[in-house]
Parts: structure tokens; C-alpha cells; sequence
């Protein structure tokens, strides 16, 4: 096994003072299938933020693929980038485009051949079940439906890693477990996917490996774990 | 660059300029106002200075030698005057060689005078001086005026020296306005961006999230500064061209005054159009790379 994200004695505090990371040990092998739970607020989010360097730690170090993050230079940050596909917590959709062109922005901005474009973003928006509706633009679709949409332009470049913020938060039950089946396929075409969420029900019935943080901290991190808190 | 990403950027390069249609308008009539007056100054610089020049290979300075001098006091003189530094060349004519050219000038009525003279030569014999520049007549008249045997000293002293004077404070004050008005498009044009990379900030995040390259995101900033100081050196060009054209066909086809002789319109014409087309995208350019340095933190 190879290591994918491994964190050493990683502290984060943001600039108002609060210390959001306090002390992070991890390792995630390629792979993976992680599940980060704990309270609101307990620093999920500025965890993932490391990996893909929305933040840099205040001390300690990451490294992505073997890669310390802080040797980084920064022309290379959005190579690392186009290796993580996340889907953010508040999905960061462009308001004006279609749903479609959402998706497609990802690629574009790569200078992926336009060739290759459609095909890969008609396929995608079919995996997410929004094909008839590449069209609409983010305001004519629900919270869920924007979801999906973020998780489509995630995944249309194949990363290595798919990180997800709160991906079901919004969602109705039937279409949570949608959305999980499309990570599990593609996590078992060997893709490690990290995901932070408050869903009882999908972490205890999936057997994953649970990390559990709270105030900074990593409380709790076990092989096919259970969510652990009152839903 | 791949074509498609090139195809990209003057897409959005054009749509910024588009959506931003005022500050576009005010960005693109500076960098007009500016261009038209560069071409104006240039090509009144350029023109002055080619007159000057003409002016100059023509000027001469003649040295009167005294009525009375004989042979040898006029071969003291020459050698005197062979002393002098800053000098091109020196010419000796005497004044039987004086009054034929001055027939010759006269031509029809030039027979009878000469007949008149004949006996009674009432000119001088002159030395021709040429100064290796311009700028020696003053001082070199002076010494001269000082040496023996001189009776006169005379050079076409008031037009040079004006237009050399008028040259170098039109260029000073031409230099002054372009530089201010230069600063202004630029200042404007950055200010335009700026507007663009604001209303954009947005798209620009989600665009470094999801690893696009700095220089992506800032190509397109470029071709909008770059596009709007080409269609600002439209207008200025088309003045040039139309204007020059009409000047060297009215002023230098008549020949009204015979020391002006104005640049040809081709080259000059083009040429000065290219430059403006250059200065107008150099003053795009450098607009946009000043507000993508301070505000695109990339
Ligand atoms: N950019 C920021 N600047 C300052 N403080 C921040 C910033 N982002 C997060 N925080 C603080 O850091 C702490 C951890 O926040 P974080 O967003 O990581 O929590 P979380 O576990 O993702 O919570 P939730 O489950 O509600 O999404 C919180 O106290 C939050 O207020
Ligand atoms: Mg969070």
C-alpha cells in the first residue's frame, strides 16, 4: 500500500486566533474510503482544506502522493490540485452558467481537447442522474441537485482523490444513497475518497473507516467504524 | 498554448470588454486622445527635425576679408583660421570668383552688371567656413570677428538658431504631455481590469480550486488590456494616415517654402502608424499587467 495523504503533527490557527487544527497525525493509503465525522465546528473542513492547499498548516507538515506540501512550489499547486476533485461545502457553483458548462469548466480550465469535453461531461451528468438537466442553470435546481452538480465537476477529471464536504447534507434519503453508490464506484476503480459528513445512517451501514475529530483532534480513527454520536 | 486555450482567452478577453462597456469607452478614448497627440508631436518632431537637418547641411559661415588686404595678409588670415577647432572645412574665394557667381545668379540681367564691375570689383574676397555642427557658428563668428583682416563675419544665424531652440522645447513640452497623458490611459485602462477581475473574483476562485493554471487565469486580462489599446490606436491611425497624407500633398507638392522638405509619406506615414499601434498595445498591456499584479492574488 501507498501512502495518498499522510499529515505530521499538523496545527492550523486561522488568523482571528482560533486554532482550528491542533495536533493532526494521519495516513490515508490510496484507496481508502474514509468517513471524518465529530461536531460542527470540531475542524473537518480545515482538515480537508490542507490536503488540496486551500490553507497551509500554521506548523507541521502534509504530503500528498509523497510530496511535502510546503516544498510546493507554487506554480505546481494546481497540478496538485487537478489530482484532488472536491466537492465543497457550499458547492462554489458559477451562479451564470448552465449546469453543463459547470461541469465542463473544470475541464476547460485544464486545457483538457475540447473533443474529449462532451463526451466526458454528458457521462458524468448521466452518473449523477442530472443529464436532463444540463441545461438549467444552479437557481433552477434544488439543494441537492446543485450537490450533484458539484460532485459531477469533482469527478469529470478522474482524480486520484475525490474529497467531500458535507455531500449529503441536503438530501433526501433515496438520493443520499444515490450519491454514495457513485463513490463507491468510484473508489473501487481505485480512487481514495475522503468524506466529511454528519449522516449516521450512511456511516454505520457502510463499514468504512470512520476518523473522528473534535476540537482540533483526531479522537478516534478506526477500520469500519460507526458514527458514534447521537444522529 | 494550445490553440483551443488561445481561442478561449480572446473569447473571454472580448466578452470582458463587452461587459464592462463604459469603463471600456473611457479606457479606449484615452488611450485615442493619447495616441492621436503622440502621432501629432511625432510627426511635428520628426518633420522639425528633418529641417533642422536640411538647414543645417546648408548653413555656412562667410568670413569678409578687409577691402585693402593683399596677398600675403590674406594668406595670415587663412592660416589664422586654419587654427580653428570644430571646423569641417574651409573654402577660399576671391572676389573676381565672388562677382561671376553672382552673375550666374542674376542670369538674364546678369551681363550688364557684370560690364559694370569689371574694373571697379566692389566685393570681398570671402573665406567659406563649414562648422562640423551647428551649434559652433556662434563661438567660431566670435573668434573670427576678433582675428585682422576681417571685415565681416556672417552666418544664417537667426534661422537655425530659432528652430533648433523651437525644436528642443517642442520636444521637452511634446515628451511632458505624452508622459502624463500615457500614465492617464494606463491608469485607466488598469482601473477597468480591475473592474473585471472584481466582478470576477468568484469565477476566479472556483478556477484555482479546481487547477487552473496562474497564467490562464491571467491571459485573459491581457488580451482585454491589449484589445482595447488596439481599438484605442484605431482612430489616431486613420488621423495619421488621412491627415499626413493631406499635409505632404498641400505643403510639399507646392513647394511653398523651399527649405521645408517633409518626410515622404511612405515610409514616414506607416511607420509612425505602427508605432502608435505598438504604444497602444504596450499602454494595454502594462495597464492590465499593473492591475493583475495588485489584485489577481494568484
Ligand atoms: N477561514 C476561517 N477563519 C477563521 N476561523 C475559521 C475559518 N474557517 C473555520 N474557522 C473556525 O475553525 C473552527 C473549525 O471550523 P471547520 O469549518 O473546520 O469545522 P467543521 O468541522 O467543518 O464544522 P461543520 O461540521 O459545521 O462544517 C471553527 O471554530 C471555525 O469557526
Ligand atoms: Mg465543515
Amino acid at each position: 500500500m501507498t501512502s495518498m495523504i499522510k499529515m505530521k503533527k499538523v496545527f492550523k490557527v486561522y488568523k482571528n486566533g482560533v486554532t482550528a487544527l491542533n495536533g493532526v497525525d494521519v495516513n490515508i493509503e490510496q484507496g481508502d474510503f474514509v468517513y471524518v465525522v465529530g461536531p460542527s465546528g470540531a475542524g473537518k473542513t480545515s482538515f480537508v482544506k490542507m490536503m488540496y492547499r486551500e490553507e497551509v498548516p500554521s506548523k507541521g507538515e502534509v504530503y500528498i502522493n509523497g510530496v511535502e506540501l510546503g516544498t510546493l512550489k507554487k506554480k505546481d499547486v494546481p497540478f496538485l490540485r487537478r489530482d484532488i476533485g472536491v466537492i465543497f461545502q457550499d458547492f462554489k457553483l458559477l451562479q451564470r452558467k448552465s449546469v453543463y458548462e459547470n461541469v465542463a469548466f473544470a475541464l476547460e480550465v485544464i486545457e483538457e481537447n475540447p473533443k474529449k469535453i462532451r463526451r466526458r461531461v454528458m457521462n458524468v451528468l448521466d452518473q449523477v442522474g442530472l443529464k436532463h438537466k444540463a441545461r438549467f442553470i444552479p437557481a433552477q435546481l434544488s439543494g441537492g441537485e446543485q450537490q450533484r452538480v458539484a460532485i459531477a465537476r469533482a469527478i469529470v477529471n478522474n482524480p486520484k482523490v475525490v474529497i467531500a464536504d458535507e455531500p449529503t447534507g441536503n438530501l433526501d434519503p433515496e438520493t443520499s444513497w444515490g450519491i454514495m453508490r457513485t463513490f463507491e464506484d468510484i473508489n473501487s476503480s481505485g480512487t481514495t475518497v475522503i468524506m466529511a459528513t454528519h449522516s449516521k445512517d450512511i456511516v454505520d451501514k457502510m463499514k468504512k473507516r470512520v476518523i473522528a475529530m473534535e476540537n482540533g483532534q483526531i479522537v478516534r480513527d478506526e477500520q469500519q467504524g460507526e458514527y458514534g454520536y447521537e444522529a | 498554448m494550445k490553440l483551443s486555450t488561445a481561442r478561449r482567452h480572446i473569447i473571454e478577453g472580448s466578452r470582458n470588454i463587452i461587459r464592462n462597456s463604459w469603463m471600456t469607452v473611457a479606457s479606449v478614448g484615452a488611450v485615442t486622445t493619447t495616441l492621436i497627440l503622440v502621432g501629432i508631436f511625432l510627426a511635428l518632431i520628426l518633420n522639425l527635425n528633418q529641417v533642422a537637418e536640411n538647414i543645417e547641411q546648408d548653413v555656412q559661415m562667410s568670413v569678409y576679408v578687409e577691402l585693402g588686404a593683399g596677398e600675403e595678409e590674406v594668406e595670415e588670415l587663412e592660416s589664422n583660421l586654419n587654427e580653428l577647432s570644430n571646423v569641417r572645412s574651409i573654402e577660399y574665394s576671391s572676389k573676381e570668383e565672388e562677382l561671376n557667381k553672382l552673375i550666374e545668379d542674376m542670369g538674364e540681367s546678369g551681363d550688364e552688371w557684370g560690364m559694370m564691375f569689371e574694373d571697379s570689383n566692389p566685393l570681398n574676397d570671402v573665406f567659406i567656413i563649414k562648422a562640423s555642427d551647428a551649434n559652433y557658428y556662434k563661438s567660431l563668428s566670435n573668434q573670427v570677428k576678433e582675428m585682422d583682416y576681417v571685415d565681416d563675419v556672417d552666418y544664417s544665424q537667426a534661422t537655425v538658431e530659432r528652430l533648433l531652440t523651437f525644436n528642443k522645447y517642442a520636444r521637452y513640452i511634446g515628451l511632458g504631455f505624452i508622459t502624463a497623458l500615457l500614465f492617464t490611459a494606463i491608469f485607466l485602462i488598469s482601473n477597468t481590469i480591475r473592474m473585471t477581475i472584481i466582478a470576477r473574483q468568484n469565477e476566479i476562485g472556483i478556477m484555482k480550486l479546481v487547477g487552473a493554471k496562474n497564467s490562464f487565469i491571467r491571459w485573459p486580462f491581457f488580451i482585454e488590456g491589449m484589445l482595447m489599446g488596439v481599438i484605442g490606436s484605431i482612430i489616431p491611425i486613420a488621423l495619421v494616415l488621412a491627415g499626413y497624407y493631406y499635409l505632404y500633398d498641400n505643403v510639399d507638392g507646392r513647394n511653398l517654402l523651399p527649405f521645408v522638405e517633409l518626410l515622404p509619406f511612405n515610409p514616414f506615414a506607416w511607420q509612425l502608424s505602427l508605432l502608435l499601434l505598438g504604444l497602444g498595445v504596450f499602454i494595454g498591456i502594462w495597464g492590465s499587467v499593473m492591475s493583475v499584479r495588485k489584485f489577481l492574488k494568484v
